[in-house]
């Protein structure tokens, strides 16, 4: 059979990619503090603990916060320098455009240095949830310009011209034809900008307050092996949510091409 | 007639570069007016800044005696139909061609009779329920068409509305859109880089170059007496021959020609300096054996032959003249289709030739 390699190929790679990820629910629900085969039995007392422990609900919480501003912010950043990069015509563009898109090659951790230098030693701000959030817009906003600008790429720039042009105001010709078309590209930047910064540690790890962050309780959670069951049945519950939000996100995108009658090219699912 | 649209000295600079350079223009109301010139010229900006979707560097531009300084698209009476027809994906046909009523005070029943009175103007009735995408490029227009005249404008903006379809349909909407704006009695600008387009659908043509109206007339004044070698290239074929004016400009020198007198020459104005002679294809004919020319003739060699099926294009080498004369015949029953290197004579009419600056 001529296709054999590839298709082996292609199992390894999806078992590589998947197999480390189907570890959690497993350990999740396993009745033991170490994470080891065989397993000992059904249990859910993982996730008991996980809802009594106050620290982690407060981590879980902040992170939430901080991801969906990050994902407002970073979008209504993005919309805008999409929404330039596509219908507008200004001197320096391209060099201004490219600068933009610059945060995306930075390595994290020289852009948390910065930003913690920056903020504590020139402003001499106090480290909180904004503070990290303002870092994750930094370095979420080139990903939303780049979905967005898929988004505005199938959009002919003189439609919004033409609403203009038949008794609307710029405001509200945005509002009735351009939103409409790029909603999807909207909520696919939104999703992607809330999961790079809920998982998000290095930035996180230097500028977090007194609250830290999920990702940063969970790092300091790992010097203590009993716990280690309750970060996996954590792990669990945000697997569960990833595929869903991811879903239901390809269902938005699909319904937004079928109804701008744009060929499909391809998206998450 | 009074000018429903008055242009004077508009200019318009993007940055550095310079797009429309001083043009002064008086549109009369009801008029089909037409922007032609090639690629590039700035017609679409000077559409633009007609609609107020484009602010213009300089200049005043008024409609129905109203200075339009200031005032946004949204605010004039005025609709273009765009060259991307840029119809609303995500809505259906009618919606489309409501989408200008929204602010319009008028019941939603009668609304969607102006709807439907609208697309059977197009030839679009029953489409209403359509999805615009679905359309192809020919039904598109016709929406942006009843989009943009479902609100009755004083003026209709056409930005290449044509020049997308294929050259049937093309010709189908040529006439279509002529009879529709005699239909509806609005001025139409239409802008286009075809010049037969122009010359079928305009009552008067502005032809323009790198941002100035070369100039401005009536399709067979355009055509007859064009005013420079640029637009005469422009529009239609046509030879040129340098030419030598006497010393009191009575008379002509015209190379491989000989002499006539100046007042049998077509021209737009006076000329001074350097001139030449135009001489469309059609207005010189290769005689056959037996044929006499009616007024004058001369004689050349056949240097290339192009058959169209119903004319033939013919290359006449003259002596005295550096670049071969192009000739059109009509391919009429008899009449053979000569072969490279015969012999030709021509006959012309000094009544044909147009005198030209340069
Ligand atoms: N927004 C703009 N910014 C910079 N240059 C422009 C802009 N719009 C048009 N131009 C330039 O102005 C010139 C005239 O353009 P246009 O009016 O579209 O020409 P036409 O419609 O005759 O082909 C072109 O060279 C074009 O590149
Ligand atoms: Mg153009």
């Amino acid at each position: 059979m001529r296709g054999a390699p590839l298709r082996v190929y292609a199992i390894l790679y999806l078992l590589f990619l998947y197999a480390p990820i189907t570890l959690l629910p497993l350990f999740a629900f396993n009745d033991a503090t170490i994470i080891a085969f065989p397993l000992s039995g059904f249990t859910t007392h993982w996730f008991t603990d996980l809802v009594a422990n106050a620290a982690l609900r407060q981590a879980v919480g902040n992170s939430l916060f901080i991801a969906a501003m990050t994902a407002i912010f970073a979008t209504l950043l993005g919309l805008c320098a999409a929404r330039a990069g596509a219908m507008a015509r200004f001197p320096g563009k391209g060099g201004i455009i490219g600068f933009v898109m610059l945060p995306l090659v930075l390595p994290e951790i020289i852009v948390a240095v910065s930003l913690l230098i920056v903020l504590r030693q020139v402003l001499g701000l106090n480290l909180n949830n904004w503070t990290v959030i303002s870092a994750h817009v930094l370095i979420c906003t080139p990903f939303s310009i780049a979905i967005l600008n898929g988004a505005f790429q199938n959009l002919d720039p003189s439609i919004e011209e033409a609403a203009m042009d038949l008794g609307e105001s710029r405001f509200s010709a945005f509002r009735l034809v351009t939103l409409p078309l790029v909603m999807p590209g909207i909520i696919s930047s939104m999703l992607i900008a809330f999961t790079i910064s809920l998982d998000e540690f290095i930035i996180a790890f230097f500028l977090t307050g007194a609250n830290p962050t999920m990702p940063v309780y969970i790092w300091g959670l790992l010097r203590f092996p009993a716990q280690l069951p309750v970060v996996m049945a954590l792990g669990t519950i945000l697997v569960a949510l990833s595929v869903t939000l991811l879903i239901i996100a390809e269902l938005f995108r699909r319904r937004g091409l079928a109804r701008a009658g744009i060929k499909d090219t391809g998206g998450f699912l | 007639m009074t000018a429903l649209i008055e242009l004077k000295g508009v200019e318009k600079h993007y940055g550095d570069y310079h797009a429309l350079r001083g043009i002064d223009l008086e549109i009369r109301a009801g008029e089909f007016f037409s922007l032609l010139g090639p690629s590039g010229c700035g017609k679409t900006t000077l559409l633009r800044t007609i609609a107020g979707l484009e602010e213009v560097s300089s200049g005043s531009i008024r409609i129905d005696g109203r200075d339009m300084k200031g005032v946004a698209a949204n605010h004039r009476p005025t609709n273009m139909v765009f060259q991307s027809y840029a119809v609303f994906p995500h809505l259906t046909v009618a919606e489309n061609v409501g989408f200008g009523l929204r602010r319009d005070p008028r019941g939603k029943s009668e609304k969607a009779r102006a709807v439907e009175e609208a697309l059977d103007m197009v030839g679009l009735a029953g489409y209403g329920k359509r999805r615009a995408h679905a359309l192809s490029g020919g039904q598109r227009q016709r929406v942006a068409l009843a989009r943009a005249l479902i609100l009755k404008p004083k003026v209709l903006l056409l930005d290449e509305p044509l020049s997308a379809l294929d050259r049937l349909m093309r010709e189908q909407m040529q006439l279509e859109l002529i009879r529709l704006q005699r239909q509806v009695g609005i001025t139409f600008i239409l802008v286009t880089h075809d010049q037969e387009e122009a010359l079928v659908m305009s009552d008067r043509i502005a032809v323009m170059f790198e941002g100035e109206i070369g100039q401005l007339a009536d399709p067979e004044t355009l055509y007859r007496r064009p005013a420079t070698k640029r637009v005469a290239q422009f529009i239609g074929k046509m030879n040129f021959l340098p030419g030598a004016l006497s010393a009191d400009r009575r008379e002509i020198d015209i190379a491989g020609l000989g002499r006539v007198a100046t007042a049998d020459l077509a021209t737009s104005g006076e000329i001074d300096g350097a001139v030449s002679v135009g001489i469309r294809p059609e207005t010189l004919a290769i005689l056959f054996e037996g044929e006499t020319a009616p007024r004058r003739e001369v004689q050349g060699v056949v240097s290339e032959v192009v058959y169209y099926g119903d004319m033939t294009y013919y290359d006449v080498r003259v002596d005295g003249i550096d670049r071969p004369l192009t000739v059109s015949m009509k391919n009429l029953i008899g009449r053979p289709v000569l072969d490279v290197g015969a012999a030709a004579r021509l006959a012309w009419d000094e009544r044909a030739l147009v005198l030209l600056p340069g």
